[in-house]
Parts: structure tokens; sequence; C-alpha cells
């Protein structure tokens, strides 16, 4: 049994302007030390899965369907008593930015301190020794002297240790990572990466990465999500999806991106703009962008295929590929959609 | 223009930019942002500048176009040293610049048209107000706007478009020299390479020159001719794209270069990253003699006493490093 699993969610946000599906049908299965990257643009609903997962969603937003298993533990419609025994002891989230997520009134130890009061049996002076412990699991240098420390004296890097720390102070079999590095500079992104590789390994957690770099992504994770519009265009191991993409949109991306063989030539950029999640056309949600849209995708939404044992998409192009080189009959096909 | 590369367009001499800090009540303390920078580019160049937050890069390209007031050094255009009022209003009219939030940059009052056409109003370069709407639609056409987007405001466009609206009012003085602060860092990847593309095709079409600043060291590799490294205020490393990318000699452009994350997966598992220890130190106490030897593994006494020279090792490539020889 995988660690997480998630069955078709959806989650929407009632706005004034009408239901936005931020998250419209996302299924995936997380195991014990894996790294799951969920990749795609802003209003994809990558963070909004990790949201449903821990349920902090914002007040006008609501999971309507689906099912999310922790352990085998059901937890939606489970209620917050339950919620409050996962959020921190079973999943940890860290935050993009490192600047906001800590209390600038309060000192680091008491923060760090008032997290491992909460949810674990420990008394004050256990959890002074815990969080000293863990700021030296993150290598901040000094961590009695750091203690008594106001955020404001730390650097962004820094910060962002602490606030893994405070997420792994528990013991999480999951620490969701939302955009953990994106608010910092390139040097002390590959410090915090190598960090949270060690720990993962170290700890034997899982972690879910969301992230917008594809770079973050070939650097950490085993497996990959790729997001587009709340649904999930195309999932599979980073090998697969780095050099198989069998979705228009990953293929798109993975050309937009400059590398050193595109200086001097131009970048293949996908068209169009990002969609209005208030109106969804009725197909495929990337038709309207992708250059090989056909008749098909502005009216009908591509099923998941499975292209092999390790990776799975959701695209027509795959179906007329396979059509052509007669791996999937055509009748099949059309009496099923 | 590729015939006349080698003329400069705009020299700058050992440019400093210091600002006063209050430390204490009565007392101030002088932050040196930039701290004695001199470079060249050439017509139809583009030099990117590439840096972690807090180098000083920002501060360059906006003392360059003298919003800020520079400390010291010089800065000549096209062999012409600009020093009175008039001539920073001059130069202002071939010099402009592209800010990088496209949210924070753009007027919420002002119509695209008046935003694209403060620039012609301030500098009173249309006679009439039909002179004036014809500019404005050839700029909105330049950067892929439609005409019957000039009466809206900016906040019914996504990011990538107001980044082009932006990139309309920096253009509308028939500029020279564009100063590009971040221009696609905060745009979604597949924007970000339709806007990168357009600086590429508004490059040939008009003949610009731009100072291309950014994070992004994928993205700067892509556009850039040239590329220099600061630190703290200081300029390490000067050369050539693919000399920076492949050869790099200056042990802060190594490690800054090995951090970058490659998209593939297999490079990823592969590359040995040069790890660099702590933080970037203030500003405000920068380290004595070489700004970087706090973090450099190969760092001795003589970096702590004396900061080394910009010299130039190889045609083209300039380095600011004492132990260039031995370290390479």
């Amino acid at each position: 049994m995988a660690l997480l699993e998630v069955r078709d969610l959806h989650t929407s946000f009632f706005t004034d302007a009408g239901e936005v599906k931020a998250v419209n049908g996302v299924s995936f299965n997380l195991d014990r030390n894996k790294v799951l990257g969920i990749v795609g643009e802003s209003g994809s609903g990558k963070s909004v899965t990790a949201y449903s997962i821990m349920q902090i969603l914002a007040s006008t937003g609501k999971i309507v369907s689906g099912s999310i298993k922790l352990d085998g533990q059901e937890l939606v419609g489970a209620g917050e008593k339950v919620m409050k025994t996962v959020r921190g002891n079973k999943v940890s989230i860290i935050f993009q930015d490192p600047m906001t997520s800590l209390n600038p009134t309060y000192t680091i130890g008491h923060q760090l301190m008032e997290a491992i009061v909460l949810h674990t049996d420990r008394d004050k002076k256990q959890a002074y020794d815990r969080a000293v412990e863990m700021l030296r699991l993150v290598n901040i240098n000094e961590p009695e002297k750091r203690m008594k420390q106001y955020p404001f004296e730390f650097s962004g890097g820094m910060r962002q240790r602490i606030m893994i720390a405070m997420a792994l102070a528990c013991e999480p079999d999951i620490l969701i990572a939302d955009e953990p590095t994106t608010a910092l500079d390139v040097t002390i992104q590959a410090q915090i990466l190598e960090l949270m590789k060690s720990l993962q390994k170290e700890l034997g957690m899982a972690i879910i990465m969301i992230t917008h770099d594809l770079g973050v992504v070939a650097q950490l994770c085993d497996e990959v999500i790729v997001m587009y519009a709340g649904s999930i265009c195309e999932q599979g191991t980073a090998d697969e999806i780095f050099y198989n993409p069998c979705h228009e949109y990953t293929k798109g991306l993975m050309r937009s991106i400059p590398t050193a063989d595109t200086a001097g030539t131009k970048l293949q950029p996908i068209s169009g703009t990002p969609i209005d999640l208030l109106n969804m056309p009725a197909g495929c949600p990337f038709a309207p962008r992708c250059d090989a849209a056909m008749k098909i995708c502005l009216s009908q939404r591509c099923q998941r295929m499975e292209i092999n044992d390790d990776h799975a998409a959701a695209c027509w192009m795959n179906v007329k590929k396979g059509v052509e080189d007669g791996t999937i009959i055509a009748e099949e096909v059309t009496s099923n959609a | 223009m590729p015939e006349n590369k080698n003329v400069p367009l705009l020299e700058v001499k050992d440019l400093k930019q210091h600002f006063n800090i209050n430390v204490g009540a009565f007392k101030t303390k002088p932050l040196k942002a930039v701290d004695g920078v001199s470079f060249s580019i050439n017509q139809g160049e583009t030099l990117g500048l590439v840096g972690e937050s807090g180098c000083g890069k920002t501060t360059v390209g906006r003392t360059l176009l003298h919003l800020y007031k520079p400390t010291a050094g010089e800065i000549w255009y096209k062999g012409k040293k600009i020093e009175t009022k008039q001539d920073i209003l001059e130069f202002r009219k071939k010099a402009t610049m592209v800010f990088q939030d496209p949210y924070s940059s753009l007027n919420p009052r002002m119509t695209v048209a008046d935003i694209i056409g403060e620039p012609l109003d301030v500098h009173k370069l249309c006679a009439n107000k039909a002179e004036r709407q014809e500019r404005i639609l050839e700029l909105m056409n330049h950067v892929g706007l439609n005409s019957e987007h000039a009466a809206r405001y900016a906040h019914e466009f996504s990011g990538g478009q107001r980044q082009r609206i932006g990139i309309a009012r920096a253009l509308a003085v028939n500029p020279d020299f564009i100063v590009c602060d971040e221009p696609v860092s905060a745009l979604d990847v597949s924007i970000q390479a339709q806007v990168i593309n357009m600086f590429d095709d508004l490059q040939d079409k008009l003949g610009l020159t731009y100072l291309f600043i950014a994070h992004d060291l994928l993205v700067v590799r892509h556009i850039s001719d040239r590329i220099a490294v600061m630190y703290l205020g200081k300029m390490v490393e000067l050369a050539d794209a693919k000399t920076i990318y492949e050869s790099p000699l200056h042990p802060y452009s190594k490690s800054l270069l090995s951090a970058v994350p490659v998209p593939d997966p297999k490079i990823a598992r592969a590359n040995q990253r040069i790890m660099l220890e702590g933080d970037i130190p203030s500003p405000l106490n920068a380290p004595s003699g070489c700004p970087f030897r706090t973090r450099c593994p190969y760092a001795t006494e003589q970096c702590a006493a004396e900061m080394p020279a910009f010299n130039e090792v190889a045609p083209g490539h300039f380095v600011a490093c004492h132990r260039v020889n031995e370290v390479n």
C-alpha cells in the first residue's frame, strides 16, 4: 500500500465570479522514501493539491469530491480533530517565502519549541534539546546561541533551514515543500536542495516537491507530475518525463527552456496565455495553445493512458500515434470516447 | 549591427554608488552597493549582468541611467561624458529601462495608451495628437499587442502582456540602449520564452543594445553576447558568454555556475557541485580586500590585505583574483 493515495481529487474555490475548479480530478500515489515533483505554471493547481492534502485551503476553497488516504486512513471529511493529528505529525509543509512564514515577534527557539510541544508529548526541557538538535541537523552553527535570536537576525537561506528544521522536528512521514527555493539565490538554493536530499535519505521520509523549475525537479525528484489547469497532463519517473515526454504541454515546456544549445538561436515558446479557470473549454485545457491540436482535442478531454509501467499521459496525440502504429484499434477508442 | 560591434556605445569608468544608511540616531554608514565597476558595452551587443541578490547589479543599471546620482565615476555615451543636467536629459532619450515587476511598474490608473505615451509627452516627441496616437499603435504592434488594448488598464492583462506594455513604453523614445532589469523573472516558463524571443527580435529590428540584468543564468546565457559576474558591489569576471560558461576562472563564477540546476536528470546526477559555505556578507560590513575571500576555498592572507585588480588574462576575458593562475 502506498503511503499516500490521492484519488480523483476535485477542489474548487467559490468566488463571486463563479466556481474556480483549481484541482480537477487529480490522482496519484506516493511511496515511502520517494521524492515526487509536481510541476506546473502559476494557476495550474499544484499548490492547491498540496493544501488539499493538509486541508489548509482559504475559506472560499473546498474539497468537492475525491479521496485522500494517508496510510489507509481517509482524510477527506475526517474533520478538524483528525487533521490536527495529521498536520505536523505525519505531514509537514514548508512554504515559498521564509521571510513571512516565521513570526517576527518571537525567537526562533520559541517557535521551534512551540511546534514540538504541540505535536509531541515532550516537556519544555526535552523540546529545547530537540530544537537544538534540529538546528544542528540543518547545519546552523552555534544552535544554542541562535535559539535566542529573532527571525530578522537570519539570512533568507538560514530562515528556510529553520523552516525545514521546524517541519522535520516531529518526524513526519511526508514533507510537502511548496516552492522552497524560489525566493533564494542559486548558491543558497543549491545548499537547501542538497540539505533536503541528504535529510530525506537520513530520515527516510517522502517529499512532495512543488515547483515551476524543471531544473529543481531534475536535481531532486524520482517521480514527476506535470499539471496544467488543474489536471494532470503527464506523470512518470523523472527519466521518462525528461527523455520521453508524451504530452504536448510537457514537450512545449522542455522546448521553451534556454539551454547550452539554444544560445544564438530562437527559443520555441508555447503560444498564447495561460487558461482562464473560470472559462474552461470542453476539450483538453491545453488545446487552445497546442500547436498539434486536432479536432477531437477541442471537444473531448483525453483520458489518462499508460505509455509504459513508469509513465502515463493524457494526450490524444498518443492515441493518434498508437492508431498509426497499429497498437491501438481505432474502433475501440471511438466506442470508449 | 554586427559591423560596428567593436565601437563602445557606453563606457563606464570606476563607477561607485554608496548609500548612507542610518545605523544609530545620528550616525550613518556608507553602504557600498557598487564599488568601482568599469566596463563598456558595444553597439548592438547584449551584456548580461549576473550575481546574487544584494550584489549591486540592479544598482549598476539604475545608476547608469542616473536614476541615482553616482557617488563617483564616469559614464561616457558615444564618446561623450555625461555630466550636466542637459546631458542627462538627452541621454535618457537614448537609454531607457524595463523593470522587473510588471505588476508594480505600471500605473494602475492609466490606460495602456497613456502609459506608452507618457515618455512621448515628457520628451515632447510628437507634434500633435494624431501623430502621438499613430506612434503608440506602432509601438504596441512592435511588442505584439492589438490596437483594441490601447484603452484598457494594466490590471486587465496577464503578466506576460504587462511586460510587453513595459517594453513598449521603454521603446517609445526610440532608444539605442535599454537596461533590462530582470525582465522575465516574474513570468512563467512558457511566457518567459515568448518575451525572450521578443527581446531578440526587437534587437535585430531596431538595432538595440541591452544591459540584461538577471539571476537566472540559463536565460542570461541564452540572450547575452558577453557576461559580467558581480559579487558584493565588485565585478569579479567579464568575458564572452561561451567562455564564462565553459571555462570560468574566478572561484565565485565557478561555484555560481555549478549551482545552476540543469533541467536534465542524468547531468544533474553526475554534476559535482562546488558548494559555497555560508551566506553573502552584509554589504555594510564587507570584508577587507577581496569581497569573496570569506567564502572562497582558496583565500590567502594576500586576499584579505588587498583587492585584486580587474586584469585582462586573455583577450576580452577579465578576472579579479589574486590566485587566478594557481586556482586554474
